[in-house]
C-alpha cells in the first residue's frame, strides 16, 4: 500500500520531515525555512566535558525533536508520538498507522542505514525519515535529505529504529493530527513566537556554553587547543567543528543561511522592514562561518598550523559571536503589533 | 553565500544524492540550490576516518602484543564504545570489559563469539584472526 505523499527534499532532516508531514495534512504554507524558524531551530552550544566520536560536542541547532514539537504547537496542531520497548509492537504500530492512511515520522540511527555511504555512517541516532507505505516486505521511505524516495526492508527499518547509543530512538514514531485549516494569521503569530524563543536561546541563556556566549567561549578555547591538545588532535577537533557546521543537514554556514531565508519568508507574513535587513546579517554570519571553515581546513590538512593560525581561527568565532549578538538584539527590538 | 558560489566538489555522498543548500540569487532572495559536495568538508570527513585508521592500527598492535583481545580492534573499526557494544550484543558492559582481556577472550565459547561476530559482521574465524576485507 502506498499513501499519497509528496517528497520535498530539504537541507535538514527534521525540518524536512516536519514540512512534508504538515503539507500532507493540508498546511500548504509551510516551507523548510518557516518550519526551522517557527521551531526556533538556530542554536549554538559547546559542552566541553562531553565527547562525541572522540571529539568536541558542538551543536549549531536546537535539540533533536524540538523543531517538530514547537512548530506543531505554535500552529495549534496536535502531535501523536509513541516510543516502544518491543520491536514487534513498534512494527505493528507503524503498520497500523500506514493502514490508516497516515504517513509516519520515524527517528532512526544512521549507523546501519544502508542507503547512506559508509563514510557518513556514524552512531548518530537523531536522523528523521517518513515512512509512507509498504509493498511486500519493503517500506517506502522519504528521507528528506535525499533527492529521491527509497525503500528499507522490515529488518533494515527495525534495525535503524532500534539503534543503540546516545539519543537511542526506541522505535519512536510521530505524526501531526489533521485539524482545522491553518490560517496566514496563525503563521504570522507563530513566526513572532519562534523568533522570540530563538532570541532567548541565543542571547538570553546565562552561562558561557550556550548561544552567542558559547560561540565566544569556543573561539577562546580554540586558541588554546594547539598547546593543550597538540597539533594533530587540535586539527581533528577543528575537523569535527566543520562537520557539525557544514555537513549534510545544515544547509551551509551552520544553519545560518536557513535562518536568513526564514527571516525573508517571514516578511511576507509580518511586513517589518527590519526582518529583511537582519536577514542580511545572518547571511553575513553564515559567510564568516564558512571563511572560518576554510581556515580550519588549512590546519587539519596540515597546510598551516602555527599558534597565529589558531588565533586567527579563534578570532573568527569571536567576530561571529558579536555579529550574531547584534542580529538577535536587533530582532529583539522589533515592535510586533 | 551567492547561488553561483555553492561548491560542486564531488563527495562520496554526491555520487548518491545532491544536497540542498540555501543561497541568494541576483536580487538577494534566498533560493534552494543543490550541491555535490564541498572540498572543505570532504577533507574534514577524511581527517576523521584517517584518525579511525590510526586507532585501528594501534588496537591491532595491542592485540598482537597480547595486551588486548581482538574485540578492541573491532570496536575501533565499528566506532563502538563498551556501552554501544553492550546494547547491540546484549552483554553487560562489565562482561565486555572482561572479554577485552586476551586470556578471557580465548576461552569464550562459539555461542558468545557469534554474538560479537554478528554485530561486527564477520565470521568467528575472522573475529579471532582480525582478518577483514576493507570494502
Amino acid at each position: 500500500m502506498k499513501i499519497d505523499f509528496e517528497h520535498l527534499q530539504s537541507a535538514h532532516c527534521e525540518n524536512g520531515v516536519t514540512t512534508n508531514l504538515l503539507r500532507n495534512i493540508g498546511v500548504s504554507q509551510i516551507t523548510e525555512p518557516l518550519a526551522f524558524g517557527i521551531g526556533a531551530g538556530l542554536f549554538f552550544a559547546y559542552i566541553p566535558l562531553l565527547k562525541i566520536n572522540n571529539g568536541p560536542a558542538i551543536a549549531f541547532r536546537t535539540l533533536p525533536g524540538l523543531i517538530f514539537k514547537r512548530t506543531c504547537k505554535s500552529l495549534g496542531i496536535t502531535v501523536i508520538r509513541k516510543k516502544f520497548s518491543s520491536r514487534e509492537e513498534a512494527q505493528m504500530a507503524l503498520d497500523a498507522t500506514l493502514e490508516a492512511g497516515q504517513p509516519a515520522g520515524c527517528q532512526v540511527g544512521v549507523y546501519y542505514l544502508p542507503y547512506f555511504p559508509k563514510e557518513y555512517r556514524f552512531h548518530f541516532n537523531a536522523h528523521n525519515i517518513v515512512v509512507f507505505g509498504k509493498e511486500g516486505d519493503q517500506y517506502l521511505v522519504s528521507d528528506p535529505v535525499m533527492e529521491n524516495t527509497t525503500t528499507l526492508s522490515s529488518y533494515e527499518l527495525e534495525r535503524v529504529r532500534f539503534a543503540i547509543g546516545a539519543l537511542a530512538p526506541k522505535g519512536q514514531l510521530y505524526y501531526p493530527l489533521r485539524g482545522n485549516m491553518v490560517t496566514d494569521a496563525q503563521i504570522a503569530i507563530a513566526i513572532e513566537k519562534g523568533i522570540k524563543k530563538n532570541i532567548r536561546n541565543m542571547i538570553g541563556i546565562p552561562g558561557p556554553i550556550a548561544g552567542v556566549n558559547g560561540i565566544r567561549f569556543t573561539g577562546k578555547r580554540i586558541k588554546k587547543w594547539r598547546d593543550n591538545l597538540g597539533l594533530h588532535k587540535a586539527g581533528l577537533y577543528l575537523a569535527q567543528l566543520v562537520r557539525m557546521q557544514e555537513e549534510i543537514g545544515t544547509g551551509g554556514g551552520g544553519f545560518r543561511y536557513i535562518y536568513a531565508a526564514f527571516l525573508q519568508e517571514a516578511f511576507a507574513y509580518q511586513p517589518k522592514e527590519e526582518l529583511v535587513k537582519i536577514s542580511a546579517s545572518f547571511t553575513q554570519a553564515g559567510d564568516l562561518w564558512r571563511t572560518a571553515a576554510v581556515q580550519a581546513a588549512g590546519i587539519y590538512k596540515g597546510r598551516i598550523g602555527s599558534q597565529e593560525d589558531f588565533n586567527v581561527m579563534g578570532d573568527y568565532l569571536l567576530e561571529i559571536a558579536e555579529m550574531e549578538k547584534q542580529a538577535f538584539t536587533a530582532l529583539s527590538k522589533i515592535k510586533w503589533s | 553565500m551567492k547561488k553561483e558560489d555553492v561548491p560542486q566538489d564531488l563527495s562520496s555522498l554526491g555520487r548518491i544524492t545532491k544536497e540542498v543548500c540555501y543561497a541568494t540569487d541576483e536580487s538577494g532572495k534566498y533560493v534552494k540550490e543543490l550541491s555535490r559536495g564541498w572540498d572543505i568538508k570532504i577533507t574534514a570527513l577524511d581527517a576523521a576516518w584517517d584518525d579511525i585508521g590510526i586507532r585501528m592500527a594501534a588496537a591491532k598492535e595491542k592485540v598482537l602484543s597480547g595486551k588486548a583481545s581482538p574485540l578492541l580492534f573491532f570496536m575501533e573499526r565499528a566506532l563502538m564504545d563498551t556501552a554501544i557494544l553492550a546494547g547491540y550484543t546484549g552483554f553487560w558492559k562489565w562482561q565486555i570489559k572482561r572479554h577485552l582481556k586476551p586470556g578471557v577472550f580465548e576461552k569464550l565459547g562459539d555461542k558468545k563469539l557469534q554474538r560479537y561476530a554478528a554485530v561486527f559482521n564477520v565470521s568467528i574465524g575472522n573475529l579471532k584472526s582480525m582478518n577483514v576485507n576493507e570494502d
